[in-house]
């Protein structure tokens, strides 16, 4: 067969067709694969949700409320963990802008009494093998690493080295003091601080 | 052609990373453990296969002139297809390679072979072109992401071969992918010329 001439008319056509055709075929992916991203996605969120907050029997993510914190309003939106009516605690997420490699999203989960039950790291950008290490680092119960069962309003949650009480990550200390200042924000925004500065990280910004 | 050599071919003599040098981006981004390697060169085979078909298909409607963004649609919309599925499906895999997906797009391996391969030959050439260049693709970011993943963290995908303490942290970041691929691409021409 002929190859089709570079006409203007030809070129025309030809696209408009292809692009059409690229199109109609999104459009009925797109439509296919809705749903399942949507609840693989919801999925994602109630299972960390249910590893970070107190055992709940109502469904968080349908009670769940948005606040802006501090100066830089920050979103944080709060899942209220109920049993029986009566609230148990809440998973809180949250973000930092002051990550080594830009935001850093975590859920953390606190009991009723403002003490931090769990966290997880939802997304973040830190140097794999260095920041990256706060997956677990900050669960590991090593020195003073731990920050579960700690209560931000009465222990000094930051970094050792601006006189917390918090061990920072071996060689990641800024990403270290981001998800402890991402933790003040939840902490504030469970508690419904939604003017406090953030305390967590004093120094962060003079490092 | 003989249908067995145009496999050959991009597996071997071909090979898009280690003979070409094509799709440096993909190769050095993601090749931090051997499964994302893996993923991500699964993924442009997909991608190399549907794209080449189609455009061999309709490479006699398309006019000279604007062949190449005729090509870049086509390809635009498998990987857009591609990467809709992967949320949906293995939602996981497509957390970890993240942006590089998108980026198939742009990858000149899948344009090159659209370009020099599909658009002069035969559907069924075109796809075995597309499985040939895709396996070497992933079978040599599979490689570098396996040596870079035992160097640095004493694994091999996810099993552990000796404790993370005595890996080489230099290896999970960039310049360990400098330094592999340096030395892969060194190893396989010496075998080559042979």
């Amino acid at each position: 067969m002929a190859k089709t001439e570079s006409t203007f008319l030809n070129m025309l056509v030809v696209l408009t067709v292809i692009t059409l055709i690229a199109g109609a075929a999104l459009g009925y992916v797109y439509s296919i694969t809705k749903n399942p991203i949507a609840e693989a996605e919801k999925k994602q969120q109630i299972e960390a949700i249910q590893m970070v907050a107190p055992e709940f029997d109502n469904s968080p993510i349908e009670d769940k409320y948005s606040l802006k914190i501090g100066a830089d309003s920050l979103e944080a939106t709060i899942f209220p963990a109920k049993k029986a009516g009566e609230n148990v605690g809440a998973a809180v997420e949250t973000i930092t802008k002051k990550g080594f490699g830009g935001e850093i999203k975590i859920m953390v989960g606190f009991n009723a009494d403002g003490s931090i039950r769990n966290y997880k790291v939802l997304k973040h950008a830190e140097t794999p093998g260095l920041g990256s290490k706060m997956d677990d680092w900050f669960r590991t119960d090593k020195n003073h690493q731990s920050i579960l069962g700690k209560n931000p309003a009465t222990d000094h949650l930051t970094v050792s080295k601006d006189g917390g009480s918090v061990d920072a990550i071996t060689a990641a200390t800024i990403s270290s003091r981001a998800f402890l200042d991402a933790i003040q924000t939840a902490y504030n925004a469970y508690m419904n601080r939604t003017d406090a500065q953030s305390g967590a990280s004093p120094k962060a910004h003079t490092k | 052609m003989n249908k067995m050599s145009i496999i050959l071919n991009g597996l071997i003599k071909e090979n898009p990373t280690f003979v070409l040098l094509l799709g440096m981006c993909p190769t050095l981004g993601t090749t931090s453990s051997a499964e994302n390697g893996m993923g991500m060169g699964l993924a442009t085979t997909f991608v190399l296969i549907c794209s080449n078909v189609v455009i061999a298909l309709i490479k006699n409607f398309i006019p000279d002139k604007i062949r190449i963004p005729a090509f870049i649609v086509v390809i635009a919309a498998f990987v857009t297809i591609l990467e809709m599925c992967m949320k949906a499906y293995v939602p996981a895999l497509y957390a970890s390679l993240g942006l590089f997906i998108p980026l198939i797009v742009v990858n000149c391996i899948v344009l090159g072979r659209a370009e020099s391969f599909a658009a002069k030959h035969n559907a069924f050439d075109s796809m075995l072109d597309g499985i040939g260049i895709g396996l070497g693709f992933t079978g040599a970011l599979t490689l570098l992401g396996a040596i870079r993943e035992l160097l640095g963290t004493g694994k091999i995908f996810s099993a552990t071969i000796f404790p993370e303490e005595y890996g080489s942290l230099i290896f999970v970041l960039a310049p360990g992918a400098f330094i592999a691929l340096g030395y892969l691409i060194l190893i396989v021409n010496k075998l080559k010329t042979k």
